[in-house]
């Protein structure tokens, strides 16, 4: 008995832990970030925001999302039903399950697979089913064409974040996303981050980053002037709230990756002493949180995207640059003598 | 070199991070957001807002059931029976107005002769239910009395343009 708790049970119940760990704040912070969100754009709209729920309307999320639980799960008569309620499951699903391999600080990760970069690509190119799923389960036009719109959208995109991806594993020589910030540490402090050197890639990553996540000035999918809401437009109570974590769970997903890959993670700005003796893992959340606020701010700034536009954009401007830029970083980092297999 | 310089600024993205500068500048800006239900903005003196019979300073209803206002509105929603009272005036026995069609034109103020139906400032008369809507003549007198030093001041600025 006190061998199978040993070697099955604690190590199964410390990963559920750890899962709970991760996903609680995980959860508040979608909550908050809906309520951020409003703050940030009101305040650039000259506006005050949610102000009247609790002090400053800090309980306004708790107001929206008791009121989403309360409401009725409206099915359409004509829908397919499984494929209706699964789509957002998984939406959301996918937007928590890639958490596992963000490196919360030296060590601090769930699991620290060999290919952590190639796992959050993959599942965040899985984050594409959800939407298609409910646009095409909802049976309605509206739906549909944001479901499309979404999936051509989220697949153009994809390919050159591919290749801004492969320029920063390059320099790094790992897949793994430890590796990768680590790899970032050096006596420059902040001006070893990636975002210095690769700055133009640290710029496209992060534009296609907001088409990934179907954001401002990319929001095709849920246009509310064309398509009312596109993919979500049939949905109502806790369907569409999972829907709503799911893309804002994705946007945190997205912060926390730019800031792996380009903004150092856990790394303070610079290693000196008051700076180094806050934890890691605060240094990690303000680094989301400030391309968080970017986001945000994008979204108070620009209009949207016409379709043809974003097209042009992801396969005529992003695609070649990236590409060029492959060729470039591996042509400088050989000739340099600073590739990693090199060392 | 235009297209030096229009090449330079798609690169550099100008356009781009000085809008972004710009919404960045307007956040600190002072809010200019009225906290409703507290604040209130101005409303001209012209604002037709919920309507009201008046009375004369000595009591006496304004109205002389003339149905100028039944006649004019576009909506027809206004209702009115008269007859002769004990003392010979010519009065209402029933002056109603369903607030659901009424279009808010003040055609019924204009045609008034008398002053006697107008609409006055106040906006905020929302009810639960659609019968509390149907106002019959208790109601606008109600209101009348209730509003007369707003509606006097309302039409004495307005008088000189009239």
């Amino acid at each position: 008995m006190a061998e199978l708790w040993a070697t099955l049970i604690w190590p199964v119940l410390w990963t559920a832990i750890k899962i709970v760990i991760i996903v609680g704040p995980l959860m508040l912070a979608i909550a908050y970030l809906t309520f951020v969100e409003r703050k940030v754009i009101a305040a650039m709209h000259l506006r005050k925001g949610p102000n009247v729920v609790g002090p400053f309307g800090l309980l306004q999320p708790m107001a929206d999302g008791l009121k989403l639980l309360l409401k009725e799960t409206v099915v359409p008569s004509r829908a397919n039903r499984s494929v209706f309620v699964i789509a957002p499951m998984i939406t959301f699903i996918l937007a928590l399950v890639a958490w596992a391999v963000i490196p919360f600080g030296e060590g601090l990760v769930l699991a620290n697979i060999n290919v952590g970069i190639l796992y959050l690509f993959a599942i965040s190119s899985l984050g594409v089913y959800g939407i298609v799923m409910a646009g095409w389960a909802s049976n309605s036009k509206y739906a549909f064409l944001g479901g499309l719109r979404s999936a051509a959208q989220m697949v153009s995109y994809e390919v050159s974040m591919g290749f801004v991806i492969i320029t920063v594993l390059l320099c790094v020589g790992s897949l793994n996303l430890s590796d990768i910030v680590l790899a970032q540490k050096g006596s420059w402090g902040l001006f070893n981050w990636y975002v210095f050197p690769l700055l133009p890639m640290a710029v496209i990553f992060f534009v296609s980053t907001l088409a990934e996540t179907n954001r401002h000035p990319f929001d095709l999918p849920e246009a509310e002037a064309e398509l009312v809401s596109g993919y979500n437009v049939e949905y109502s109570s806790m369907t569409f709230a999972l829907f709503f974590l799911g893309e804002y769970g994705n946007m945190i997903l997205m912060s926390a990756m730019t800031s792996v890959l380009f903004l150092g993670g856990w790394l303070p700005p610079f290693d000196v002493v008051p700076l180094n003796w806050i934890p890691g893992p605060i240094w990690f959340a303000l680094k989301i949180a400030a391309c968080l606020f970017v986001f945000l701010w994008v979204r108070a700034t620009l209009p949207r995207y016409r379709y043809d536009q974003l097209m042009r954009l992801g396969w005529k401007v992003f695609l070649p640059i990236s590409l060029v830029a492959v060729v470039v970083v591996s042509g400088f980092l050989v000739a340099s003598g600073m590739a990693p297999g090199a060392r | 070199m235009s297209f030096m310089d229009r090449a330079a600024r798609t690169i550099f993205l100008s356009e781009l991070i000085s809008g972004l500068g710009l919404t960045f500048r307007y956040m600190f800006r002072p809010k200019v957001t009225l906290n409703y239900p507290y604040e209130k903005g101005p409303i001209s003196p012209r604002f037709r807002g919920e309507h009201a019979l008046r009375r004369y300073p000595n009591g006496e209803e304004r109205c002389i059931a003339c149905k100028l206002c039944e006649a004019i509105c576009p909506a027809q929603a206004i209702t009115i029976e008269a007859e002769p009272r004990a003392d010979g005036s010519r009065r209402t026995t029933r002056y109603d107005i369903d607030m659901v069609k009424c279009i808010y034109c003040g055609y019924c103020q204009e045609a008034c002769p008398v002053d006697a139906i107008v609409e006055g400032p106040n906006f905020e008369f929302s009810t639960e239910t659609r019968e509390e809507l149907l106002y019959d003549k208790d109601r606008l007198l109600a209101n009348g009395d209730r509003w007369e030093s707003e509606i006097a001041a309302n039409l004495a600025a307005e008088a000189p343009y009239r």
